[in-house]
């Protein structure tokens, strides 16, 4: 067996060092009844051949993205990663690396690691990042907690135009821990609708903008709102694409910012693994959860990184901890970090207007077909349509013509009441061939 | 003929040694310094070439952001050459044993590296309609069927992603279980002290008191403290086995038995799963839920701290609270329930955006495939093996937390050899740097004193197995012989020498930041 | 100065008693890099958490020696955290409780007990 170096003489010489007459004696703890005697009924072993074999057939029963025109987004979004990164990430000092708690022998890490963090703070235009968390729902979730640990208040109001799996998500752990939360309705230009809901008791405001129906907001009215009120601010982004020609979180007056940083390097992957992206003011460092890598010196004085402040962590405080987190996002972290050196605030930013551009392109072309309404009033590169009858079944129809046309709202929410409305994003990867053949099908089918 | 006659020594001409030798540059032949990016002056550049934008953003007016984002982009010979030079100051698993207890540092597969990136996998929106994605579903449905399979347990959530979201994950079922069965006075959760932080982390996360299990002179769970501590306001005990300290809890089946006749549940750490996988199914043990790190026993990739992957098999009692989305077999092939579907009534809420770590998925279950039943079994079979003959081979000199009885997949020992020699763990950690081995575990679990954990995993020869015990030995001989210096002032031979953590920690820089634009911040000055 | 078994001192002036950790536990602790202090204005009860010690590696929990309320937490050390290792006893000082009840404080150890105490450890 490939994996095991062992040998049957190998065993024997093991056995008798140990003293053990068999490896079966080295089990003896294990109670009577609970022993199997043999293989449970699975497979047995396979060789390259047959493993290739079988997942390959599982993998061509999938339509990638790639192979026609595809407009899907909703939090997960298509873009180009550079062949650099793939190559990069399958270095064996990267990829079979452990968590870089032995600091001396861990610098590529270690370096990588805050290299992230100042560009993830950058990004989000605040004071200070952490190396990762799992993703941007759990990261949302964990930002709430973060909250209601500094303000000690028990709510959280969450804007109607929050991606519905992030407030699932959030609404799933904050109750566990007791608090109360306020979801807006759910409506295309949502997120000043959260003024609403501010009272003395509101530990944080969530909102996010591009919001999951594409909508761009300038929240820093709400900011205002939420600081009078002593709340915090809690901003999502989930294109992080945006962030290269919007104005950032933390210019807009957030307290913590979260994102997905998907886009930037990680891919479609069917859903994960993704990379959460987390920052905050630094008077609050103290109550972020997840690992934070900081800057110091060797024995003798030279520029070094290590895992630092983790006695908020679970290892040291265990019930008290900030968070119960133990593993970060790692090898995606890289993934991202490298994206972006090769982009740099420049190529961003240029990725971004390539971005708009092509939204711009679509939202014309959607708008001149009749009996679809373009809902989203202000966009970066995704928008919502409203069409004729269920989008499910409109998707659907398309999907079985080659065309991946959006994610139905009703997919996400199904009791939001907003079965026909649409979410379609263009990225760089989107060609004008795509935008005619989606606009072709579409015309087909709404126009009765 | 003619001879060539261009020649040149090809053995050393000079026998003087090399040591104090410095280079010019400060680097060290093949390790070289390497800045970050910040400090290059790269500020307006980028190394990806991008078309023109089709259209302009005054659309957006001042919804565009005032301040240019000031970040570094490098080209591309720039950018591999400043990440290679990185990576070489990293240890790593192909680099040699790592014996991490209760990390199950395996050797990780490269086909499931090439798997992980078919198209058809790699380049799949989780949103796609479920039509086009039977292959990814189908594929879900087949990794829980083996997980569920080896653990002889009837359902599993494979959302979670990663071990402690995982434990987060069993915990909310085993709540919801309560409140839906209206038993509001549990209040408590139990772990053992030597329970890995993440356990009483994960339960006062959720609202849990926590109350800490008694451990007896052998190193498992003492019963008589469990059963006078499980009173009916426990909602669960959480227990990992084999235990933190590498041990087989021999009474499991009176300790669930116990937790159920009480009314609560039984977690189960599934960290050290690797040490039984094929051999024990925890759903015999009565467990019931338990989360298994992909990342562990499954071989997918430590990554330099993530991402893992953590499902959790659950019993029949907590099966119908599992969070949504999970995978089902119709008539019209797979589909997934996801939030509102009467199927997902009972469900305590979802973990995380979209499905779990698909990634993770592919590459695990192309580890069970070519490992397959046997290879499975004979895998945990070689982890204990390896563990054992690395305690058989050097509990001569270091003292072994547990000596009576074989351990499972790790070997613990304590600090109690060292006393008087002035050397402790940490330091004798560090000096293994030296050796070419990344330290073993060290103080945990917290139960025993100064705490050395070593798991070799399946993954290792026996040359490699006895080039470590000699070595261990090797250091074990000087620290015993007063040679304390070699390891109070290690590493020496580590890209960098013990780093001050206090000063990190006093005075946190967690991000590069210039004291006036264009300016290089000082380095930060030893105290 | 009156000292606990956790290694807490207390210096009383009037009825407003200074609290802070010993000379044996700041060594025990190692480097000190964080302390969290209590808000002023907490009422205290003995034996209660008032403040955590943070090291690189450990947190550890510092316990209200007497009942009373907070009136001053010592802003220093958020920026001179290793002066609970540099002067534990007087500067190193967490925090001043105006207390309740003398009885408290006359019932702690005093230099000769602890020290006494200290060398059953």
């Amino acid at each position: 067996m490939r994996y095991l170096p062992l040998d049957a003489a190998d065993r024997r010489h093991m056995l008798g060092v140990i003293g053990a007459a068999s490896a079966d004696d080295l089990f003896a703890d294990v109670p009577v009844p609970a022993r199997l005697s043999a293989p449970v009924d699975l497979p047995h072993h396979a060789g390259e051949i047959e493993v290739e074999r079988e997942l390959s057939a599982l993998a061509a029963l999938n339509r990638p993205a790639g192979a026609g025109p595809f407009f899907c987004g909703a939090g997960a979004y298509r873009h180009q990663v550079p062949a650099t990164v793939d190559h990069i990430i399958q270095r064996s000092e990267f990829l079979t690396s452990y968590t870089p708690y032995q600091p001396e022998i861990a610098q590529g890490t270690l370096q990588v690691l805050f290299e992230f963090q100042t560009q993830v703070a950058a990004l989000l235009g605040m004071e200070v990042a952490n190396a990762s968390l799992y993703d941007g729902s759990t990261a949302c979730a964990e930002a709430v907690m973060m909250a209601r640990r500094v303000t000690r208040r028990r709510k959280a109001v969450l804007s109607g135009g929050l991606h519905p799996h992030y407030a699932a998500v959030t609404a799933t752990i904050a109750t566990a821990e007791g608090m109360e939360i306020a979801r807006r309705p759910a409506t295309v230009d949502a997120e000043a609708d959260v003024l609403a809901a501010i009272d003395s008791e509101t530990a944080c405001v969530v909102v996010q903008t591009p919001n999951v129906f594409g909508t761009v907001t300038d929240v820093t009215a709400i900011a205002e709102a939420a600081h009078a009120a002593g709340a915090l601010l809690v901003v999502v982004t989930t294109e992080v694409v945006a962030l290269g020609l919007l104005k950032s979180p933390g210019e807009m007056g957030a307290d913590i910012a979260v994102a997905e940083g998907q886009s930037l390097g990680v891919g479609l992957n069917f859903g994960g693994p993704y990379v959460g992206l987390f920052a905050c003011r630094e008077k609050f460092v103290r109550q972020m959860p997840g690992r934070l890598c900081g800057e110091t010196v060797d024995a003798e004085g030279r520029r070094g990184f290590v895992l630092t402040l983790s006695t908020r962590e679970q290892h040291i405080r265990r019930e008290k901890a900030t968070s119960n987190i133990c593993t970060n996002s790692g090898l995606c972290a890289l993934a991202f970090s490298i994206h972006m050196t090769l982009l740099g605030g420049t190529g961003l930013r240029r990725l971004a207007e390539v971005n708009h551009g092509r939204a711009r392109t679509l939202a014309k072309a959607l708008g001149a077909v009749p009996g679809v309404e373009v809902l989203t009033p202000r966009f970066f590169n995704e928008v919502a349509i409203r069409v004729p009858g269920s989008a499910a079944v409109l998707v659907e129809a398309l999907a079985g013509e080659g065309i991946l046309a959006g994610v139905p709202v009703s997919r996400l929410d199904p009791s939001a009441g907003l079965d026909d409305v649409l979410l379609l994003a263009a990225t760089e990867t989107t060609t004008a061939a795509d935008i005619d053949s989606l606009v072709t099908a579409l015309s087909r089918r709404t126009c009765g | 003929m003619s001879l060539n006659s261009v020649g040149r020594p090809t053995r050393p001409v000079s026998d003087t040694p090399g040591a104090g030798f410095a280079s010019l540059s400060g680097g060290r032949g093949l390790l070289q310094d390497e800045a970050l990016i910040f400090e290059r002056s790269a500020w307006t550049s980028t190394g990806v070439d991008l078309p023109e934008p089709e259209a302009g953003v005054e659309d957006l007016g001042g919804l565009v952001r005032a301040e240019p984002l000031r970040l570094p982009g490098l080209s591309e010979p720039e950018t591999v050459r400043h990440y290679v030079r990185l990576s070489q100051k990293n240890h790593a698993i192909d680099l040699a044993l790592y014996p991490l207890g209760s990390c199950t540092m395996k050797h990780n597969p490269r086909l499931n590296e090439k798997l992980a990136r078919l198209p058809g996998f790699a380049d799949l929106h989780p949103l796609a309609p479920v039509s086009a994605v039977q292959g990814a579903l189908g594929l879900m449905d087949r990794l829980a069927h083996w997980l569920k399979t080896l653990t002889g347990m009837p359902a599993v959530a494979l959302s979670p992603k990663a071990g402690a979201h995982g434990e987060l994950c069993g915990l909310l079922a085993i709540r919801a279980a309560h409140a839906a069965h209206g038993q509001t006075r549990r209040r408590l959760v139990l772990t053992p002290t030597s329970a890995h932080g993440t356990n009483p982390a994960t339960a006062a996360f959720v609202g849990y008191e926590v109350m800490e299990i008694g451990q007896t002179a052998d190193g498992r769970v003492d019963l008589e403290d469990l059963a006078a501590k499980l009173t009916d306001e426990v909602a669960a005990i959480m227990v990992t086995n084999p235990n933190t300290c590498g041990l087989f809890e021999r009474d499991i089946l009176e300790i669930s038995r116990l937790t159920h006749a009480a009314g609560a549940y039984f977690y189960c750490d599934g960290a050290n799963f690797n040490a039984i996988v094929g051999r024990v199914r925890p759903g015999d043990l009565g467990v019931d839920a338990m989360h298994i790190n992909l990342h562990k026993t499954f071989s997918t990739p430590h990554g330099g701290g993530g991402p893992g992957s953590g499902p959790v098999v659950l019993s029949e009692a907590l099966a119908p609270f599992a969070p949504t989305p999970w995978v089902v077999h119709g008539e019209d092939g797979f589909r997934l329930v996801e939030e509102t579907e009467a199927e997902a009534a009972q469900a305590f809420g979802r973990m995380t955006a979209f499905h779990g770590q698909m990634g993770m998925f592919v590459r695990a279950y192309a580890y069970m495939l070519s490992h397959g039943a046997d290879g499975l079994r004979q895998a945990a079979e070689d982890a204990v093996l390896n563990a054992n003959y690395i305690k058989a081979r050097l509990s001569g000199v270091m003292s072994a937390a547990f000596p009576d009885g074989p351990c499972m997949h790790e070997a613990l020992f304590d600090d109690r050899w060292l006393e008087g020699t002035g050397v402790t763990t940490l330091d004798f950690a560090k000096a293994m740097i030296d050796e070419g081995f990344h330290p073993m575990t060290m103080y945990f679990p917290l139960v025993v004193h100064g705490a050395m954990l070593i798991e070799p995993t399946e993954s290792e020869s026996l040359a490699e197995l006895d080039r470590f015990c000699d070595a261990l030995l090797g250091l074990a001989d000087a620290a015993l012989s007063g040679d304390v210096d070699r390891f109070t002032s290690a590493p020496h031979l580590a890209p960098l020498r013990r780093l001050d953590e206090t000063l990190a920690a006093r005075k946190p820089r967690l991000t590069w930041r210039p004291a006036e634009p264009g300016v290089a911040p000082a380095p930060l000055a030893a105290e | 100065m009156r000292f606990t078994k956790d290694h807490e001192w207390v210096a009383l002036d009037g009825d407003v008693a200074t609290v802070g950790i010993t000379a044996y536990a700041a060594e025990q602790l190692g480097d000190v890099v964080y302390v969290e202090t209590p808000e002023p204005g907490r009422a205290l009860k003995a034996g209660e958490g008032m403040a955590v010690v943070e090291s690189v590696k450990a947190a550890s929990d510092v316990y209200a020696p007497l009942s009373g309320e907070v009136v001053e937490a010592n802003g220093d050390l958020s920026g001179a955290p290793e002066t609970v290792n540099a002067d534990p006893e007087a500067g190193g000082w967490f925090a001043r409780v105006r207390i309740a009840d003398r009885a408290e404080y006359d019932a702690l150890m005093d230099r000769a007990a602890y020290d006494a105490f200290l060398e059953t450890l």
